[in-house]
């Protein structure tokens, strides 16, 4: 059985999964169980630096063949941001459908579903920032980590901040709204998208992953682990993130490998590679995060893009409609 | 570790055509695989190497026509951040099948941006056709320059080749080798990110081709993925590669496997020695590799 096949079986089980098999309910996995492997792993205390993943195959022979067919149930909490993150979760198109209908519920989202108060969900993606002057903002990013097992900071502002750190306030209607945090300084959070805005395919990728970690078996949830854990590092390991970074943590540590992602990542053309290493243009910079991210040197797994061609092929297959 | 990757095939091959060989830097794989792929419509452009504003001083290039492919022939021994037209070839060069030829860690990069497209929007699905080239290590450009200049006594202006091999790097002229260098003296010029590099073959990319291991004139090809192995069938099947058996060339994959295993231990052992588990007053350095 070649790997992709694997991967399919992994995530449908044996029988004929497209029809028929989806609406049966399996077992449905322990409520507590992801919560408290989210929690317990060593992700969350770790410095990110020296964070270790157990090495063991990600695909091995499935053992379990039920069908995964409960969705996790999604919400996307606005906080100061500019709905650009979720014009991003929107740009699957078509795709979203097939997320919604097949792998997720979006049980909250003031744009596109009717529900007023944050409820509880597995997954809160979180764009913006906390504006501190804003008591109801305040509120509900604590009751979004009270409510929803993982939290994802989406975007740049939630992240780190991004355009929000350069306010300054006294702007027209809420000339008071002056300091804003990124999500982290306030909450624990899971999982980083960083970048402004986030794209479509990371996005998708994170909630498919998701999917994997809170219904998959413990083979999926070990493919998801690998691919979650550098974004949970990223969380964990704090809430600035500038241009800079490719000096501090990459160049000046030694690791550069003159590749130039950072310069096709950066959306305000702010990085630009002169004599093979990556110049900064610190006043363009708008601290989104997306060049250390996509930088080879700032994480790497063997082991989950080494399996570019399988994975790739799942993602291609279960987006199908 | 597998030291050089996951592989369909491997072959000894050159290109079938007299005119990509004339400039190329070994059997003229890359640019025959991607003159045949542009003109199939298996890709519609490429990233590659092209000339910079100095003498062998690369600067990616997105090459749409042939012409420019031959252009871009030929090892350039410095920085060509290749990935950093990746998004670019999608946006004002609109390509849909984007060609791409790298270093092992170009391609690392390249398939940790299909698989977190984190900055690269509409980036992942556009991968058509990734070659990767053997890679020991790589200079800035202020190094070369002073290995052509300095030790070569050679101006690089005049230089029409040059290559590492046998332990040695020449520096070739109108007139042939012109100088040569032992590689012990070269170290000192390399950039301090290949040594915590843990690939030699790009094991990650669609082909990877290099020059070691097969007589001169020819190279080494390994073909990886679906997508290589479709793509190079077919240009051998045209004419535009000629590929032979890998059983009995001399030195062959004994020596791609000497060479490979040897730079990623000494890597793998860098790595450890920058963890300074053995100084108690030392703080770590960063580790990328998860
Ligand atoms: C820095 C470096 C180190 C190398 N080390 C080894 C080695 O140790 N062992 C080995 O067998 N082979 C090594 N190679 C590969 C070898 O020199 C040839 O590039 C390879 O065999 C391809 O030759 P060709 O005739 O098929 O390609 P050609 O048809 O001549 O085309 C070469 C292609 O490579 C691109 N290119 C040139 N310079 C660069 C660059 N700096 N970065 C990215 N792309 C570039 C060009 O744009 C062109 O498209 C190295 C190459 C480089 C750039
Ligand atoms: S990260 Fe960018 S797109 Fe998202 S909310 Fe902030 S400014 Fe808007
Ligand atoms: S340099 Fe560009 S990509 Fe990097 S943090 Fe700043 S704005 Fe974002
Ligand atoms: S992305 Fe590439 S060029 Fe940019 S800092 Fe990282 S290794 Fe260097
Ligand atoms: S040795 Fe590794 S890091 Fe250096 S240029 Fe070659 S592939 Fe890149």
């Amino acid at each position: 059985m070649g790997l992709f096949d694997k991967f399919k079986s992994l995530l449908f089980g044996k029988g004929d999964v497209s029809e028929g098999t989806q609406d049966e309910k399996p077992v449905a996995s322990k409520q507590d169980e992801p919560v408290s492997a989210m929690h317990k792993s060593p992700v969350n205390e770790a410095k990110p630096a020296d964070m270790k993943v157990e090495q063991k195959p990600i695909i091995q022979k499935p053992k379990e063949e039920k069908p995964v067919a409960d969705k996790i149930t999604v919400g996307h909490v606005h906080m100061s941001g500019c709905t650009g993150c979720l014009v991003s979760l929107a740009d699957n198109y078509e795709g979203l459908l097939t997320i919604l209908d097949k792998y997720a519920d979006l049980v909250y989202c003031l744009t596109l579903a009717d529900v007023r108060h944050i409820p509880k969900m597995d997954v809160a993606l979180v764009e913006g920032s906390v504006c501190l002057n804003d008591e109801c903002s305040m509120e509900e990013i604590l009751e979004t980590r009270e409510n929803a097992t993982i939290v994802v900071a989406l975007g740049g502002c939630a992240c780190y901040g991004n355009t929000t750190r350069f306010c300054r306030g006294g702007q027209q209607n809420q000339p008071q709204h002056e300091a804003f945090l990124p999500i982290g300084d306030l909450i624990k959070v899971d999982v980083y998208i960083p970048a402004c805005a986030p794209t479509p395919q990371q996005i998708r990728n994170v909630c498919l992953m998701a999917y994997l970690l809170l219904k998959g078996n413990d083979e999926q949830k070990a493919l998801a682990t690998a691919y979650l854990t550098p974004l949970m590092n990223l969380a964990a390991a704090g809430t600035e993130a500038c241009g800079c970074d490719l000096m501090t943590e990459v160049i000046n540590q030694g690791l550069c490998c003159g590749c130039g992602s950072c310069a096709a990542a950066c959306t305000v053309r702010a990085v630009t590679m002169q004599y093979g290493k990556p110049q900064i243009e610190r006043d363009l910079c708008i601290k989104c995060g997306a060049c250390y991210a996509q930088c080879p040197r700032s994480f790497f797994s063997f082991d989950v893009c080494g399996q570019y061609e399988s994975i790739t092929n799942l993602i291609g297959e279960v987006m199908k409609p | 570790m597998e030291y050089l990757g996951q592989y369909k095939a491997v072959y000894k091959a050159k290109a079938g055509c007299e005119d990509i060989l004339a400039k190329s830097q070994d059997g003229g794989i890359v640019t025959a695989m991607f003159a045949y792929a542009l003109e199939t419509g298996i890709i519609d452009g490429a990233i590659v190497a092209g000339p910079g504003d100095e003498a062998y001083k690369p600067e990616p290039m997105i090459a749409t026509t042939v012409d420019e492919l031959l252009a871009a022939r030929g090892t350039k021994y410095s920085i060509s951040p290749n990935m950093a037209l990746i998004k670019e070839a999608t946006r004002s060069y609109g390509l849909d099948k984007i060609g791409i030829v790298g270093t092992p860690c170009q391609i690392q990069a390249l398939r940790k941006a299909q698989l977190y497209p984190i900055g690269l929007r509409d980036v992942p699905d556009k991968i058509a056709l990734a070659l990767g080239i053997f890679c020991m290590e790589n200079f800035p450009y202020q190094g070369l320059f002073q290995m052509v200049e300095d030790h070569c006594a050679t101006k690089i202006d005049n230089v029409t080749k040059m290559d590492i091999g046998k332990g040695k790097f020449s520096v070739y002229t109108e007139r042939g080798v012109n100088s040569q260098i032992p590689l012990k003296v070269t170290h000192k010029y390399e950039q301090p990110g290949c040594h915590v590099c843990l690939d030699y073959v790009a094991n990650m990319a669609d082909i990877s081709t290099g020059s070691v291991g097969t007589p001169d004139g020819w190279s080494t090809v390994f073909v990886r993925s679906a997508a290589g192995e479709a793509a190079f069938n077919k240009a051998v099947e045209a004419g535009w590669i000629i590929a032979e058996s890998m059983d009995g060339v001399k030195p062959g994959l004994e020596l791609v496997t000497k060479l490979a295993t040897e730079k990623i231990t000494k890597n793998q052992s860098y790595i450890e020695h920058r963890n300074h588990a053995e100084h108690a007053a030392l703080k770590p350095l960063r580790n990328p590799y998860i």
